[in-house]
């Protein structure tokens, strides 16, 4: 490595005080910021599951009643949806990682990016505010079905008022990102030479845009609901429960790759510099990223098969559903051949990311049963669907996320932490994560349903080994979060770039400067992930 | 013989794509850990670069998409059965409420459980009361959510002798995960004699009768113990602090007091329980002064 002796200021120093933080235009900062909160929520989000398992360690009541547990997961899902997965990639690595890769000093918006955070930060006030305000957090689950949405006590409105202003900050940060990508790539940086991570929050952001405002209408649409008696999706005032469930999987679908998409892109960032070589089909990952995006907005009919669906339609819906699985295939395929003739360095990152292929093959495959009309009929709403779902959303992207983490962490910290302790808590997690969910797809097959307080007497088995895998998980998450923190503080100053990479945020210095280069970047010859030390084909 | 008609085909796509997902897990978890050993940087300290290669691509896009045009039609070939009934079926009413199911036969007999006869074509009418239910009969592999306002139904036929489980699948509130049945399938002959035979409630209190079928006791115990709703055991003369339009009251309860929750449902909530969940019903003034008579009765 070559040492700069140019005098810099990292953009932990440009400034001082709590106010150059809450005020920050630096995107930086901003991602930091985000961090910070999305982890705490992360947490609080996991002990309440953890609460739910010890709950389901035995048939009957074992600490809690039914109706804190029913407002246990609800709580639980509308945090880690609204207030984890969706932000997690894109607000924390996009808002860092964005300008840097594409050789930029900031987003487009800087101003928007801190409102954005703000409106985070007032709806998961929101969304706390149940707490201590009306008669408690909604109990209706995540998805707030009506009537039931409608006609229970517990506090939905203030719920749902939370997830609608969350969508805004998830818009407005997409509208910004749209607009950083067009405008303010380095020269040289055509869209074909992007990193895919770039390409997928690209792909991402059209949908935070498009999609988040009808979930708005939609949960509006509830309030009116619930404060003006407006018969909309109550049949007792003259609405339709059916019509609620297509506005709110109409976003809800799409959503899913909003969390899932910025969760490749991490994922194809970090599989070729840990090989040492080029990409295996570059643009099929990025346009593959596009077409989920595009497939993706007509397939939320199968979340309906057993809502009183019509023939014709849930035809359409299957058919549509099994063809997003084909972009998806080629993304794992492309991966694979990535690692073919590579010079392999095993590191954690690494380790999370072929972490991330299998268990969100695991996630995407049971998906398939989930689109196969007689195969969904049985599993559907059970316990099927929600091992299913942890398998994409926490075995897919939150692995993405600790990736990530670990992957920049040397960029952002400017430190590197204990690998042998993070090589430990990542093994202990993928067990410990496996325990946890393998058995709701077995649970599911034999046909317990999903937000179950208690259970028949021969669910019993499995749902102890899945309570077992929650405190292994627990543990591991501990074990991995104290590691980075303590070597945030004290971990050994590394170079700038320890992994060798050649995306453009690993030209700067680690931690980055405030206007992030101090020189400019070069682009790498003949694509962006084209190792100048490796062999031609 | 399997449990109901639909196992076979239900069973056939679920298994098909299970044993299809196995071997590609398998497969490229063992190709992923062959490829990081067999090129880790001690064994392969130079790296090649592969852009990628046409055929490859194609090879692992067409493939894939034969495969899921499978998985699509046999999905379908199993669903699609169940979306017509055929037309001798016989129907029962299958009624969904907050959180008891209720089976209404074509003759006026009422029961909780389902009774149908081995190898004849059920069709069930599917009503609910209050919010989304579905009833999901793993056995049989069929579920169909029971909506209010919309007339949906199901069908199946019993093929084995037996008694199986009846969950509710979609969920409904507080005590979702209680509102269980069952399915008895039993011969044709026994069900003729099960299907004319009178519930004997002539020893039973009219009001006990009407309460169990509205289901007032999912909520609502006769022992003191707390559930959904206040327990009715001892609960004329207690003082009880209700809440009227956002207000508090402290009231003794009375039988005009039930009788006027009877009638208006919503009209006040005792306080520490949860409002808006007490379902309207539709009851003569008869009927109404032979509930609040019964439960005047229960200490």
């Amino acid at each position: 490595m070559t040492v700069d002796t140019l005098p810099y200021t990292t953009f932990y120093k440009a400034k001082k005080g709590i106010w150059s933080w809450l005020f920050t235009l630096d995107h930086k900062r901003i991602a930091l910021l985000y961090l910070y909160a999305i982890i705490s929520f992360f947490l609080v989000g996991a002990s309440l599951g953890i609460l739910m398992r010890l709950e389901l360690l035995n048939p009957g009541k074992d600490i809690i009643e039914p109706h804190t547990y029913n407002q246990i997961f609800t709580l639980h899902g509308v945090i880690m949806i609204f207030l984890f997965i969706i932000p997690s990639i894109p607000a924390i690595f996009g808002n860092f990682f964005l300008p840097l890769m594409l050789g930029t000093d900031d987003v487009a918006f800087p101003k928007l990016n801190l409102l954005s955070f703000y409106l985070y930060v007032i709806g998961a006030l929101f969304a706390l505010a149940t707490l201590v305000f009306g008669d408690g957090p909604a109990d209706t689950g995540w998805t707030f079905y009506a009537p039931y949405s409608v006609k229970t006590g517990t506090n939905v409105t203030m719920s749902v008022l939370a997830a609608f202003i969350l969508g805004f900050s998830s818009i407005l940060t997409g509208l910004n990102f749209i607009v950083t990508i067009h405008r303010l790539r380095t020269p040289g940086m055509s869209f074909n030479k992007m990193p895919l991570f770039v390409w997928s929050l690209y792909a991402t952001s059209w949908i935070q845009l498009l999609a988040t405002p009808v979930i708005g209408i939609t949960l509006l649409m509830i309030v009116a609901e619930r404060v003006f008696g407006i018969g909309l999706f109550d049949p007792s005032i003259g609405g339709d429960p059916i019509l609620y469930q297509h506005l709110f999987w109409i976003y809800s679908h799409p959503a899913v790759y909003i969390m899932a998409l910025p969760a490749m892109g991490v994922v194809s960032e970090i599989i070729p510099t840990f090989a040492q070589r080029t990409i295996f089909g570059y643009k099929a990952i990025a346009y593959s990223s596009m077409a989920i995006a595009f497939i993706g907005y007509f397939v939320w009919g199968h979340h309906m098969f057993t809502s009183g669906m019509s023939g014709p339609a849930a035809i359409i819906f299957s058919i549509l559903t099994f063809l997003v699985a084909i972009p998806t295939s080629i993304k794992v395929f492309n991966w694979l051949a990535t690692l073919y003739k590579g010079s392999i360095s095993i590191e954690t990152p690494l380790l999370f990311a072929l972490a991330f292929i299998f268990n969100f093959l695991i996630g995407g495959l049971t998906g398939l049963v989930n689109g196969a009309l007689a195969a969904d009929i049985h599993v559907h709403d059970t316990y099927f669907v929600v091992g299913h779902f942890h398998y994409v959303m926490f075995g897919g992207t939150g692995f993405a996320f600790f990736g990530a983490l670990h992957y920049w962490f040397p960029k952002i910290w400017g430190r590197m932490y204990n690998k042998k302790v993070a090589n430990t808590a990542f093994t202990l997690f993928l067990i410990g994560f496996n325990t946890l969910y393998f058995p709701m797809l077995i649970l599911g097959i034999m046909g317990m349903p999903r937000r179950y307080y208690d259970y028949l007497p021969e669910f019993t088995f499995w749902n102890q080994i899945s309570t077992f895998g929650s405190w292994i998980t627990v543990s591991s998450i501990i074990l991995m979060l104290a590691n980075l923190i303590i070597a945030g503080r004290k971990g050994k100053r590394t170079t700038d770039n320890p992994w060798n990479g050649i995306t453009l945020e690993w030209q700067t210095k680690s931690p980055p400067p405030v206007e992030n280069f101090t020189k400019m970047p070069e682009l790498p010859e003949g694509g962006p992930y084209n190792y100048p030390n490796a062999k031609k084909a | 013989m399997n449990a109901s008609n639909f196992v076979e085909g239900v069973d056939f796509s679920l298994y098909l794509i299970l044993a299809i997902s196995v071997f590609f897990l398998v497969g490229i978890t063992a190709v992923m850990i062959y490829f990081l050993i067999r090129y880790r940087k001690k064994n392969n300290p130079v790296a090649t670069n592969i852009e990628g290669s046409h055929t490859l691509e194609i090879i692992w896009t067409v493939i894939p998409t034969i495969l899921v045009l499978i998985m699509f039609w046999y999905g379908w070939t199993g669903y699609k059965p169940m979306l017509t009934a055929p037309k001798d079926a016989m129907e029962i009413e299958a009624v969904g409420q907050m959180w008891k199911w209720t089976f209404n036969y074509p003759n006026g007999k009422s029961s909780d459980t389902l009774v149908v006869p081995k190898d004849k074509a059920v069709k069930l009418k599917l009503v609910s009361k209050d919010v989304l239910h579905s009833l999901y009969i793993p056995a049989f592999r069929i579920k169909q959510d029971v909506v209010p306002g919309e007339d949906f139904s199901m069908w199946f036929i019993g093929q084995k002798l037996g008694r199986y489980d009846i969950l509710c699948a979609e969920y409904c509130g507080q005590l979702h995960s209680y509102m269980l049945s069952s399915v008895h399938v039993i011969e044709p002959n026994n069900y003729e004699e099960w299907l004319n035979k009178k519930e004997d409630t002539s020893n039973e209190h009219p009001g006990l009768t009407l309460m169990k079928k509205n289901a007032c006791l999912s909520c609502h115990t006769q022992d003191g113990t707390r559930l959904v709703g206040p327990s009715f055991k001892d609960i004329i003369g207690k003082t009880e602090t209700i809440i009227v339009d956002g207000k508090e009251q402290t009231i003794t309860v009375d039988k005009d007091y039930i009788r006027n929750k009877l009638v208006n449902p919503n009209s006040s909530t005792v306080k520490g329980y949860q409002a808006g969940l007490m379902p309207q019903l539709n009851l003569s003034d008869e009927e109404i002064n032979d509930i609040v008579e019964y439960i005047s009765k229960i200490k």
